[in-house]
C-alpha cells in the first residue's frame, strides 16, 4: 500500500491528510498553527501518522502547502494552496468551475478546468476584510466562538449594515450597535451578510460559474454557507472535509507524483494537477 | 516546483551591467561636485517624457527626483526618509517617491549614491500627475528656486495623436523654458547645437528600439523588465550626448552576440512574460528572483517606457528638434498615453514578442497608474484569453511589500501556467497529460 500526505499549514490552523493509493482517506488532522510554524507542520504530521499506525518512512511523498508550506521541512515539495484548493475541490465535486476559499486570512476564487487546473484566480489585498480573522473579531467582540455565530445569524429578523469591513474597525461598529440595542442575531446577520458581500464582489472578478464549491475554514460557518447562497442565488458544494480541501489536494498531487516517480518515465519536477 | 535557475546567478551581469555602473556613478559625481563647488546649474525634471534635449543644450544638468527616491530605495534607506516626510504632515497614502524625496530633500540631500545640488530650474514638464505638479511645487517652495510648469496635454482622442495645436502649444512653452534657461545660464540659446543633440537622441532611441526587439528571439537575451532597468537610467541622465550613445551602441553588439549565442538571463527560458507597472525598488532582487526560479523571462515591459517610446516607429528628427521634443512628451511616453493606448502597446508585445502571459504589478502608493489595472487584467484574461496575474506592493514603500504574499500568487500563477503547458503539449503529441 502507497501513503502520501498533503500537510496545509494556514494562518489560523494546520490540517493534514493521509491517504492511500486507493485514494482513501486514513487520517485527517487539525491543529492550530500557533507561533511555531515548523514545530506545527511536524506535529500535524506525527498525529496524523499516529491515527492508522503508520511511521514517518510509511509515507512516500509529502506535500506541503498554505502560508507555511516551506516550513514543512520534512516534506518533499511545496504547492500553493490555491493549486491545491482546485484539486480537492475538484476530487470531492467533479464538477467544480468555481472555488471560493475562506481562510484565517486569504479569502479566495478560484476558477478551476474539467481536470482540476487553475485556470484564473484572484485573493484579497493585504487586507483582512472578508476573512475568517473578520468573523473572528466579530464573534470576539460579543464574546461567542467561532462555531456559535454562524448558527446565530440565521436567527436574524432585521439584519444589521455594517459601515465596514475592515477588520478592525468592525469592533467598534458591534460596539455602537450593541449600544443602540440591536440584537447579537440581528448584528451577526449584517457580520455575514457584508462578507458575502464582499466576497462575491471579488470572486466575480474570475466570473462565477457553477458548480461552486466553498473551502476552507470558514466554509464550516453555517450562516457563512447561507449568506453566500442567498446573495448567489445558487446552492453551494460544502463538504464535511471542505476544511481539509487544501490538504487533500496536496495529498493527491502527492500521489501523483509518486505515480509518476514510479512510472520513471517524466522526471519533469514541475508538474502539477494532472492526476 | 520547478528548480530551473539558481536564484543567485539570475541578475545580468554582463559589460553593459558593469559600464552602466561606471556611467551613472560619473553621474553621481558630477552632481555631488555640482553640490560641493556650486559649479554646474541643476534641472530638476520628471522622468516621464522628459525633454532632456533642452537642459543639455544649455550644458545644465539634469536631475530626476524620482531617480533619487529609487536609488534610496535600492539602497535600502528610504524608509526614514518616507517617515521624515509623514512626520511633516504628507498622508501615508500620499506618493511614496514624493515623500522619500521630499525626506530626503530636507535632510541635506545627501545619499549613498551621491549628493543632489540644489536646483537653478524646477521643470514639471509631466502634469498628468497632480501630486507630481505639487511635489515639485513643494520642492520650489523649499528651495525658494524658479519653478516653471509645462502645461502637457494628456493624450485622450481615440487615434492616440496629439492634434497640430497640442504641439504648438508645447512648443511655445518650450519656447519659454529657453529665455528661462538662457536668463539662468547666461548663455544664447545655439539652435544648431540642439539640432546635434536632439540627432544623437534619435540615434540613441533608434538602438534603443533595436536592443528591445532583440528580446523578441527566444530566449530573449536579456530581460526586459530587470535588466532594462539598467539600460534606462543612461537613457534619462545622458540622452543627447555621445557618451549615452556609445553606451547604447556597446549595449546593441553585446545583445547581439548573446543572441548569435543563444544565451539568456537564465539557463532556461520557459515562459516568456511582458510586465506591466514599476517595480518594487526595495525588494528588486528578491521580486526578481520570484520569477527567476520559475525559468520566467520579462520579453517587454511598458515601465521601460515610461520616459520615453521608441519601439513603434517614433524616432527623434533633428530638422524639427523642438516639435519632435514636443511630440515625445505629447505621444511617445507611456504616462501621457490613455489606458486604450496602454493596452494596445500591451497587446502588441504579447502578440509580437510572442508571450505566454502578462504579470501586472500595481502600486499601492500610486492610484493614478495603478487606477485601472483591474479592469486591464479583465479585459486582457477575459477578452484576449491571456493568463494574467495581478499583485500588489510599491515602488517605494517597503512596508507594502509582503514576500509571502507575493510569492503565493506568483507561485499560484505559475503552477497554472505550467499545467497549461502540460496540457498543450499533450495535445500537441496527441497523449493524454
Amino acid at each position: 500500500m502507497i501513503y502520501t500526505a498533503g500537510i496545509d499549514v494556514g494562518s489560523a490552523q494546520t490540517k493534514g491528510i493521509i491517504i492511500n493509493d486507493r485514494l482513501k482517506i486514513v487520517s485527517r488532522v487539525l491543529i492550530d498553527t500557533g507561533a511555531y510554524v515548523t514545530r506545527a507542520a511536524e506535529r500535524c504530521f506525527d498525529e496524523a501518522l499516529k491515527q492508522p499506525g503508520l511511521r514517518r518512512e510509511d509515507v512516500a511523498y509529502v506535500v506541503g502547502t498554505g502560508y507555511g508550506r516551506y516550513k514543512v521541512t520534512f516534506g518533499d515539495t511545496q504547492i500553493t494552496e490555491i493549486s491545491c484548493h482546485a484539486r480537492g475541490a475538484s476530487y470531492i465535486f467533479p464538477g467544480t468551475r468555481t472555488v471560493i476559499d475562506m481562510g484565517g486570512q486569504d479569502a479566495k476564487g478560484i476558477k478551476v478546468g474539467e481536470g482540476g487546473e487553475v485556470k484564473d484566480f484572484v485573493m484579497n489585498d493585504k487586507c483582512a476584510a472578508g476573512t475568517g480573522r473578520f468573523l473572528g473579531n466579530a464573534a470576539d467582540v460579543l464574546s461567542l466562538s467561532l462555531d456559535e455565530i454562524g448558527k446565530l445569524s440565521l436567527l436574524a429578523k432585521y439584519p444589521v449594515r455594517l459601515t465596514t469591513v475592515c477588520t478592525v474597525f468592525v469592533e467598534s461598529d458591534i460596539m455602537s450597535y450593541l449600544a443602540q440595542g440591536k440584537k447579537v442575531e440581528d448584528i451577526l446577520g449584517g457580520v455575514h451578510s457584508a462578507i458575502a458581500a464582499r466576497t462575491i464582489s471579488l470572486v466575480r472578478r474570475v466570473g462565477i460559474e457553477e458548480e461552486v464549491t466553498f473551502t476552507g475554514g470558514v466554509s464550516r460557518n453555517i450562516g457563512m454557507v447561507r449568506a453566500l447562497e442567498d446573495k448567489l442565488g445558487m446552492k453551494l458544494n460544502v463538504s464535511p472535509e471542505s476544511h481539509f480541501t487544501g490538504a487533500l489536494g496536496a495529498s493527491l498531487f502527492a500521489l501523483e507524483r509518486v505515480s509518476k516517480q514510479s512510472g520513471a518515465k517524466d522526471k519533469d519536477e514541475a508538474q502539477v494537477g494532472a492526476v | 516546483m520547478a528548480k530551473t535557475a539558481d536564484a543567485e546567478k539570475t541578475t545580468y551581469q554582463g559589460q553593459i551591467h558593469l559600464l552602466q555602473k561606471e556611467l551613472m556613478g560619473r553621474y553621481f559625481e558630477r552632481l555631488t561636485r555640482a553640490d560641493e563647488t556650486g559649479e554646474g546649474k541643476a534641472v530638476y525634471m520628471m522622468i516621464s517624457g522628459n525633454p532632456v534635449e533642452l537642459v543639455q543644450a544649455f550644458d545644465m544638468i539634469p536631475v530626476y527626483p524620482e531617480v533619487n527616491a529609487l536609488q534610496l530605495a535600492v539602497k535600502k534607506v528610504c524608509l526614514p526618509f518616507i517617515l521624515k516626510a509623514e512626520e511633516l504632515g504628507y498622508s501615508m497614502d500620499n506618493c511614496a517617491y514624493v515623500k522619500a524625496d521630499i525626506g530626503f530633500f530636507l535632510s541635506g540631500r545627501k545619499g549613498p549614491f551621491g549628493t543632489i545640488p540644489l536646483p537653478s530650474l524646477i521643470l514639471c514638464n509631466y502634469v498628468g500627475c497632480n501630486v507630481y505638479l505639487q511635489w515639485f511645487e513643494h520642492l520650489a517652495e523649499y528651495s525658494q528656486r524658479k519653478i516653471y510648469n509645462l502645461d502637457i496635454p494628456f493624450n485622450r482622442e481615440a487615434s492616440g495623436k496629439p492634434s497640430p495645436a497640442d504641439i504648438t502649444y508645447v512648443v511655445r512653452q518650450l519656447e519659454e523654458v529657453i529665455e528661462l534657461c538662457e536668463k539662468i545660464t547666461g548663455k544664447r540659446f545655439d539652435y544648431a547645437k540642439l539640432q546635434r543633440i536632439v540627432a544623437l537622441s534619435g540615434e540613441t532611441g533608434e538602438i534603443w528600439s533595436r536592443i528591445k526587439s532583440l528580446t523578441r528571439h527566444a530566449p530573449a537575451p536579456f530581460d526586459a523588465y530587470f535588466d532594462s532597468v539598467s539600460m534606462m537610467a543612461p537613457l534619462y541622465c545622458h540622452r543627447g550626448t555621445e557618451e549615452g550613445l556609445r553606451f547604447f551602441e556597446v549595449a546593441l553588439k553585446e545583445m547581439e552576440e548573446k543572441v548569435q549565442l543563444g544565451t539568456g538571463p537564465l539557463p532556461e527560458e520557459r515562459f516568456r512574460i511582458v510586465i506591466e507597472g514599476p517595480p518594487p525598488w526595495p525588494y528588486l532582487r528578491a521580486f526578481r528572483n520570484l520569477f527567476s526560479k520559475w525559468g520566467a523571462v520579462a520579453v517587454a515591459s511598458t515601465y521601460s517606457t515610461v520616459g520615453g517610446l521608441w519601439e513603434f516607429g517614433f524616432k527623434h528628427d533633428s530638422m524639427r528638434p523642438l516639435e519632435s521634443i514636443a511630440e515625445h512628451m505629447l505621444e511617445w511616453n507611456l504616462c501621457n498615453r490613455s489606458f486604450l493606448q496602454r493596452y494596445d502597446q500591451i497587446r502588441r508585445y504579447v502578440e509580437e514578442w510572442s508571450a505566454d502571459a502578462l504579470v501586472i504589478h500595481s502600486v499601492k502608493s500610486c492610484r493614478l497608474f495603478s487606477a485601472g489595472q483591474g479592469d486591464m487584467r479583465e479585459y486582457f484574461t477575459k477578452e484576449l484569453g491571456i493568463p494574467t496575474l495581478l499583485v500588489e506592493s510599491d515602488i517605494e514603500d517597503p512596508r507594502y511589500y509582503s514576500e509571502a504574499q507575493m510569492k503565493n500568487r506568483i507561485d499560484a500563477f505559475f503552477e497554472s501556467l505550467e499545467h497549461r503547458k502540460i496540457l498543450q503539449s499533450a495535445q500537441a503529441t496527441g497523449g493524454t497529460a
